[in-house]
């Protein structure tokens, strides 16, 4: 049963309207229904390959060798990936946004950080020939120590996930391990409370599900240019993502998406659209890379872990008078989107409730787990969890009917919020009261008559406090966790948005034509030269004119191969593919 | 064994689109010369129904029927740039943006229908049905599909339009945490009935009863199919989901729906859902986007209900049978708290 109480907050609005706010039936609504709508699963090419990868059995150890030459003779297999095949293999997500420092490969080489982990990938005539080529496989593994729980990963001495950031915590401001919410003195709110209540919450990791698992499907257009029909919820997100791991001017590439069987966050991470396209490359042939549903579970980044720690100074009144937070979000063994969400969680606190002394400290941590990605309500469903059952805890001892505890807390319009910016626009009370009276829960008449345009911003609630407890605790140089910089890396490469440093214009490199090898008919890929992403000079990738198993070229011997571990891969230039979404010329760059 | 009703309250808000800004989305929009609209956009449709609010936001700004418009979206080589569909920002960053578009185009319209009319542009209103006319005058009128085609073959103009919309990036401050999130919020509070098994610890949900306030509900259809659908994901996370059921341990991770525990039908209970819209100042029509945070409050909501109903007090999701059971036991029992 659903209802529009149109009689509240009416005169902000105007209801006459012609399209707005009527129910008209979706445009892909018939063929949804009818089952037509394409979906990129639906595009059968000819000749279409699979490609499935070979994962690391163990949270953390590191490859001494791996030994493809069986797998690239077995029936059906075209060819085999290898961390060295992937022109830059190494990224993270928000490097298109200027924030943090890659720090994943697409294809392992060095050592893997969580079971699950793709070492390789085999391009194949059926799904069936690539993992049984994946069975002929053969790594040498050493096995290392691992670290599963957030705060033993902060325990002094604990293994290194993550070689870009050694003190297993995503670096803020390129001072700090974490980031910080500082508004008062909660402990002078401590002091003077009538009850200080804690508390520990836990969410679980938890899997998107969506019906339609991860994938894209890539092909040769003409011209040298590759189309990717992909599931991903964010088209150029993904496309400039392929572009700079596979180091092409994004124009080569021609994403099309826009009808997903579900993402609910959990198809931004843009792990299948390069790998696809690269085995394309490869190969010369169209390929498809898609999750299976076991992959979707436990490979595919879930809905991380957050732990939370809440501290509340209450008055004898019922109202809350400091509240202090401590919250560590599981990222699992690379950054994807956590180190974002730790900021949305850092600008929501205190939850929607006026408070005059707050403090928080959130990390964003590395343990040997699937990293996590965005999920519905990312950064905040988590803390959310935390604050509402801490809520009701403090009503519980304070024997306040939970509802009116809300009501007596909430923000209102005019009400200074802890991250400095005035409330408006606020419905906290009203929504509030309509359960109350929907549920038949009632409240004292008092609160029944609130509401959110009234009474904030009075006296203190509507400033800055006038004294705020800083500190410098959890200096990244202080704690000697210094931040591994490679050589050429940007001299203030943690920066984050709103802080980007001036980057320098790169100069634009001819877009290369395309190589057509073997005299067939596909347009091969062939690494754009003078980029300097490779010190060292590399294979030309010749797709073959006859789809048989590749004989192994010399000079990509694969065979008994001592991989290069990723951290000593060689100094990369400022711009290795598209331009980034906040580039010097938006404008954005603000310091 | 005794069933031991519950009932649990939780109060939320929800930031709209990316944190901190600096996630621009962009549109286009132009006519045929029949006067049916394209807008082209490369944002996703992931079922919530992008499409359908964005032709709507088109048509409404346009002034023509909704039937009068499609939605072409997600092609990189047509559609133009637009960060993604995630962080509640498809509803407020693209609406804006193809109400921008629109304004552009619809002036062009408006400016052919004037000289096809003799009239000024100022004195010219659309009725929303197919129709220009001169304000308080509608039988000097001319039809939008006419004005098109005028402008493209007699007055040599692209009725099209380009948009927009950009929170500009902001910054964080390291020591203070100051910062400008978002733009504005919406809001949601919650009752969640519940009743818990003391010999099996299963917790079951009667019922549910919800206010959410969403700035302004753009398509009523839409939003109750995201409500109804995101309780109960919050429902299923707050009570069966985990793919690390003993985390941080990584033993026994589900790989399939037999293992990965959700909801079946007989599991859903009655949601009565309560829409309150407060308008964003910066929204499209004062739209926020209920995409996300109608999941949020039932996890809390569940939790509490579950003290309410025995005393014990779940502070590590998901709520198992399991779970609730060694609450109980090491409480020495079922201790139902008070009801308010």
């Amino acid at each position: 049963m659903i209802e529009f109480r149109k009689d509240l907050f009416r005169d902000e609005r105007d209801d006459n309207l012609n399209e707005i706010g009527k129910p008209t039936q979706r445009q892909d609504m018939v063929g949804h229904v009818t089952g037509r709508s394409p979906f990129y699963d639906d595009h059968a090419f000819e000749g279409l390959l699979h490609l499935r990868c070979l994962r690391s059995p163990h949270h953390h150890a590191r490859l001494r060798s791996i030994e493809v030459r069986d797998a690239e003779r077995s029936p059906g297999v075209h060819r085999v990936i290898l961390a060295k095949d992937v022109p830059h293999n190494l990224n993270t997500l928000l490097s298109l946004m200027g924030f943090g420092l890659d720090d994943e490969p697409l294809i392992s080489g060095g050592k893997v950080s969580y079971k699950g982990e793709p070492v390789a990938a085999v391009v194949a005539e059926s799904e069936r020939a690539a993992y049984d080529a994946i069975a002929k496989i053969r790594v040498s593994w050493e096995v290392l120590p691992h670290v599963l729980d957030v705060e033993d990963a902060l325990k002094p001495g604990a293994v290194t996930v993550n070689d870009t950031y050694p003190g297993n915590t995503f670096t803020y401001h390129d001072k700090y391990d974490h980031q910080k919410l500082r508004f008062g003195d909660v402990e002078a709110a401590f002091r003077q409370a009538d009850r200080v209540i804690e508390g520990r919450y836990q969410m679980s990791p938890i899997e998107q599900a969506p019906t339609e698992t991860c994938g894209a499907i890539a092909a040769q257009e003409n011209n040298g240019r590759f189309v990717c029909y992909t599931s991903t919820q964010a088209l150029f997100f993904s496309l400039g993502t392929a572009a700079k791991l596979l180091n092409v001017p994004s124009n080569r590439l021609h994403f099309i998406g826009g009808t997903v069987g579900g993402g609910f966050g959990g198809k931004v991470d843009s792990l299948h659209e390069p790998m696809a396209i690269l085995g394309c490359m490869l190969t010369g042939r169209p390929v498809k890379y898609m999750f299976d549903r076991a992959e979707e579970m436990q490979v595919g980044a879930p809905r991380g872990a957050e732990r939370w720690y809440l501290k509340d100074a209450v008055g004898r009144d019922g109202r809350i008078l400091g509240r202090q937070l401590t919250g560590y979000f599981d990222a699992g063994a690379y950054t994807r989107l956590s180190s974002y969400a730790i900021h949305k969680s850092t600008g929501h606190l205190p939850g929607p409730y006026t408070i005059p002394n707050v403090k928080s400290d959130v990390y964003c941590v590395f343990t040997n787990r699937t990293p996590s990605t965005a999920m519905r309500g990312f950064g905040i469903t988590g803390v959310d969890f935390a604050i509402e059952s801490h809520m009701d805890v403090v009503a519980h001892e304070i024997g306040m009917n939970p509802i009116e505890f809300r009501i007596l807390n909430a923000y209102r319009d005019g009400d200074m919020k802890a991250h400095r910016r005035v409330a408006k626009n606020t419905a906290l009370i009203e929504c509030c009261q309509v359960v109350s009276e929907k549920a038949n829960w009632p409240i004292r008449d008092d609160f029944r008559r609130m509401a959110s345009s009234e009474g904030g911003g009075v006296g203190e609630a509507g400033r800055v406090p006038n004294y705020t407890a800083t500190d410098q605790n959890g200096l990244v140089d202080t704690r000697n966790r210094g931040i591994k910089r490679r050589p050429g890396d940007p001299e203030r490469p943690f920066s984050m948005p709103g802080t980007i440093p001036p980057r320098a214009e790169p100069a634009r490199q001819p877009t290369p034509a395309p190589t057509y090898a073997g005299g067939g008919p596909l347009p091969g890929f062939a690494p754009t030269p003078g980029t300097g992403v490779r010190s060292e000079p590399r294979p030309s990738y010749a797709p073959s004119t006859t789809y048989s198993p590749q004989p192994v070229a010399p000079a990509a011997s694969v065979a008994s191969t001592q991989p290069t571990p990723a951290s000593s891969a060689p100094p990369t230039p400022n711009r290795t593919g598209p331009n980034r979404f906040s580039s010097s010329v938006s404008g954005l760059r603000r310091r | 064994m005794t069933l031991h009703p519950g009932r649990g309250f939780a109060a939320i808000n929800y930031p709209i689109g990316m944190n901190l800004g600096g996630d621009p989305s962009q549109a286009l929009v132009h006519s045929n010369p029949d006067g049916k609209f394209t807008v082209a956009l490369s944002s996703i449709d992931l079922g919530q129904g992008m499409k359908s609010v964005t032709r709507q936001i088109a048509a409404e700004t346009l002034g023509v029927p909704v039937e009068d418009v499609y939605v072409d979206t997600a092609d990189s080589d047509t559609g133009p740039h637009c960060m993604g569909s995630f962080a509640s920002r498809g509803t407020h960053r693209v609406g804006n943006a193809v109400i921008q578009a629109a304004k552009e185009a619809r002036a062009v319209m408006m400016e052919a229908a004037a000289e096809e009319l003799e009239v000024n542009p100022d004195d010219l209103v659309t009725d929303g049905k197919g129709n220009i006319h001169v304000k308080g005058a509608p039988s000097r009128s001319i039809g939008t599909g006419t004005a098109c085609a005028a402008a493209q073959f007699k007055q040599g103009k692209t009725v099209s339009g380009r948009g927009i919309f950009l929170v500009p990036l902001s910054p964080v401050d390291p020591e203070t945490g100051e910062m400008t999130p978002v733009t504005c919020f919406a809001h949601a509070a919650m009752v969640v009935d519940i009743e818990v098994d003391d010999e099996t610890g299963e917790v079951s949900v009667t019922q549910m009863n919800s206010a959410y306030e969403l700035g302004r509900a753009l398509n009523p259809k839409l939003v109750e199919q995201q409500l109804v659908g995101g309780a109960w994901m919050g429902m299923s996370h707050a009570l069966w989901e985990t793919t690390e059921p003993y985390y941080p341990d990584r033993s026994h991770g589900p790989i399939d729906f037999n293992d990965y525990l959700m909801p079946g039908p007989g599991d859903i209970a009655p949601h009565h859902i309560s829409i309150l819209e407060r308008p964003a100042p910066d929204g499209p029509f004062g739209g926020k986007g209920p995409g996300e945070m109608c999941a949020n409050p039932v996890l809390p909501a569940v939790a509490n209900a579950v003290f309410n109903a025995v005393g014990v007090r779940i502070t590590d999701l998901p709520i198992t049978p399991e779970k609730v059971l060694r609450g109980i036991r090491a409480n020495g029992g079922a201790k139902p708290q008070r009801r308010w």
